[in-house]
């Protein structure tokens, strides 16, 4: 009896409970998370928004907070993670072209492909060491803005790498099979169609990868960059803060006032972390419009 | 199988008779050996593969036709762990010599895939891009004419050649893919299983196509399906895995032939149904 050998209405019954129930856990998971970034926003602007004026912007720091403003730091920002991605990006992707595309597969290859995932796990600090010894010391680069974005390069190259080759083995087999049996070069398949296609999933990364630089402290703190500065950088050498910092020296000082100003700065971290977010987002919509899937 | 090797040993191709004279040979294959890392996929295969006629490779699932389709365009290079070695003579040269360029051997002998596999970009550049990357000189919108009109697809996607060659279906994809070929003027073309994934109407009008291909091309077709393989072939090999899976060639004759007076056994087993 085939009625015997199948649940009947109660295993539906029990199997769509189950539904609901799971279905009400992921969506609580959800909730839990939006919730607390609402309550740390709410904070963050209830603190810092009065404190937001175009002279917060335009002024240097100051041991008057009324007087105090973020503009060494945002500008120290903006060179830092600049020149970051600068370095990063070209030679996070073109290592992941290499270990994908052209790198025999051999023990060589995956041991530096099993040292590469573990230098994504290692601490930010420990970055900020190699960085003081290799470059603001070994190198001569002192404390500079050169010397920052070598370490926060350093830092994301290899989530950058992992993200890039993620994002080129998703490209289908059976297109680069295509491209190859016309007889494409392995040049023209992966210039005309495993990049382009996976030029989305790479931009991806590469964003994740800055944002995350864009707020680390530790690592420069550790290299040296200076806490107060009344000068915005002119040049890669010149030595230079970033909001993390500055919004960390803020944060730890007495006066009630200050506090203002760090919910301000963060306010300002916050915001060109969206401006920049939202150009990747163009760009990889623009990407993607290229394609026509 | 002993009665192939004794003659294989005596003269070279257990299935020279068949060929010699009669027609011109496009592929010449000569103690073709196919190893996917330790799994020895395809073992000594030797066969002559006439131009300009439709040659059927059949046999059940892992008897190593894809495989062996595969080393006629040096596809397998892109394979990792896989190793080839023998003879694959071209029309006289030997296509698997390290110093032929894969690329040109894979102008010269086209192939379609099993599952229709257009680029995510417009029907135009679809067929455009094989002749752009071999520095085709000529006019391109007259090239892709022509390609999609030898494929039975221009009447179908001429108001839309910049839609995107994924919008079609899967019979015109695949005819795509066709057109996509044919825009390199190879002089060979392989097919994968090209309608394993399409309904019969589709299928159909596929194999109308192949009747006309072959005036022009050397056509090689890899199937599961013995019906197309004598609607369409003018010949047929017959392949089969033997007990350590490394795929053979057990019969190699005019299809009319291996489908009504096998001469092996085992050929006369598969195509009656009795395995596969």
């Amino acid at each position: 009896m085939e009625g015997q050998l199948f649940g009947g209405a109660g295993q539906v019954q029990a199997r769509r409970r189950f539904n609901v129930i799971f279905a009400g856990v992921c969506l609580l998971a959800t909730v839990f998370g939006i919730l607390f970034l609402l309550v740390l926003l709410r904070e963050v602007l209830a603190e810092g928004a009065g404190w937001l004026s175009l002279d917060f912007l335009t002024r240097f720091p100051s041991r008057f907070p009324a007087q105090a403003g973020i503009k060494s730091a945002l500008f120290g920002t903006l060179w830092v993670i600049g020149l970051t991605a600068l370095m990063a990006f070209p030679v996070g992707v073109g290592a992941a072209i290499f270990l994908e595309e052209y790198a025999p597969r051999h023990w060589i290859t995956d041991l530096i492909q099993a040292n590469i995932s573990n230098l994504a796990g290692v601490p930010s600090i420990v970055y900020g060491l190699l960085g003081l010894a290799l470059f603001v010391r070994t190198f001569g680069l002192g404390r500079s803005v050169i010397a920052g974005a070598l370490t926060m390069a350093l830092l994301i190259l290899p989530i950058i790498i992992i993200a890039s080759q993620e994002a080129l083995r998703a490209v289908p087999t059976s297109i680069r099979e295509a491209a190859y049996a016309v007889g494409a070069s392995r040049w023209q398949v992966i210039g005309e169609h495993v990049l382009p296609y996976a030029m989305p999933g790479i931009l991806t990364g590469a964003i994740l990868a800055v944002s995350r630089a864009m707020g680390e402290a530790s690592p420069m703190i550790t290299i040296g960059a200076l806490t107060f500065i009344a000068y915005t950088p002119q040049g890669p050498l010149d030595g230079f803060t970033v909001l993390p910092i500055q919004i960390f020296n803020w944060a730890s000082r007495p006066q009630p006032a200050f506090q203002n100003l760090a919910a301000a700065g963060i306010i300002v971290l916050l915001v060109v972390l969206l401006a920049m977010n939202t150009a990747a987002i163009l760009l990889r919509a623009y990407y993607r419009g290229k394609v026509k899937w | 199988m002993v009665v192939t090797q004794a003659q294989a040993g005596n003269v070279g191709s257990p299935f020279i008779e068949s060929l010699a004279g009669k027609v011109d040979v496009a592929f010449d294959i000569t103690g073709l050996n196919m190893w996917y890392g330790s799994l020895h996929a395809l073992g000594d295969v030797t066969v002559q593969l006439p131009a300009h006629q439709v040659t059927a490779l059949i046999g059940p699932s892992g008897c190593g036709k894809t495989s062996l389709i595969r080393c006629l365009n040096r596809m397998n290079d892109l394979v990792l762990n896989a190793r080839v070695t023998g003879e694959v003579l071209f029309h006289g040269e030997n296509i698997l010599s390290p110093e032929v360029d894969a690329a040109l051997v894979r102008r010269r002998i086209g192939m379609v895939f099993q599952k229709p596999n257009p680029f995510p970009k417009s029907i135009h550049e679809n067929v455009a891009f094989g002749a752009r990357v071999n520095g085709y000189r000529g006019e391109m919108d007259e090239l892709v004419e022509k390609s999609l009109r030898q494929a039975a697809l221009w009447d179908e996607v001429k108001d839309k050649l910049k839609q995107s060659g994924l919008a079609l279906s899967g019979g015109q994809q695949q005819r795509l893919c066709i057109a996509r070929a044919l825009a390199v003027n190879p002089e060979a073309l392989l097919m994968d299983e090209p309608c394993s994934a399409l309904d019969p109407i589709a299928t159909y009008k596929i194999e109308e196509l192949l009747a006309e291909l072959k005036q022009r091309y050397t056509i090689v077709i890899v199937t599961h399906n013995m019906q197309q393989a004598s609607r369409v072939s003018d010949y047929t090999g017959f392949l089969l895995a033997d007990e350590s899976r490394t795929g053979r060639l057990i019969e190699f004759s005019p299809t009319a032939q291996l489908f009504t007076n096998p001469q092996d056994r085992r050929t006369e087993d598969y195509i009656t149904g009795r395995f596969g």
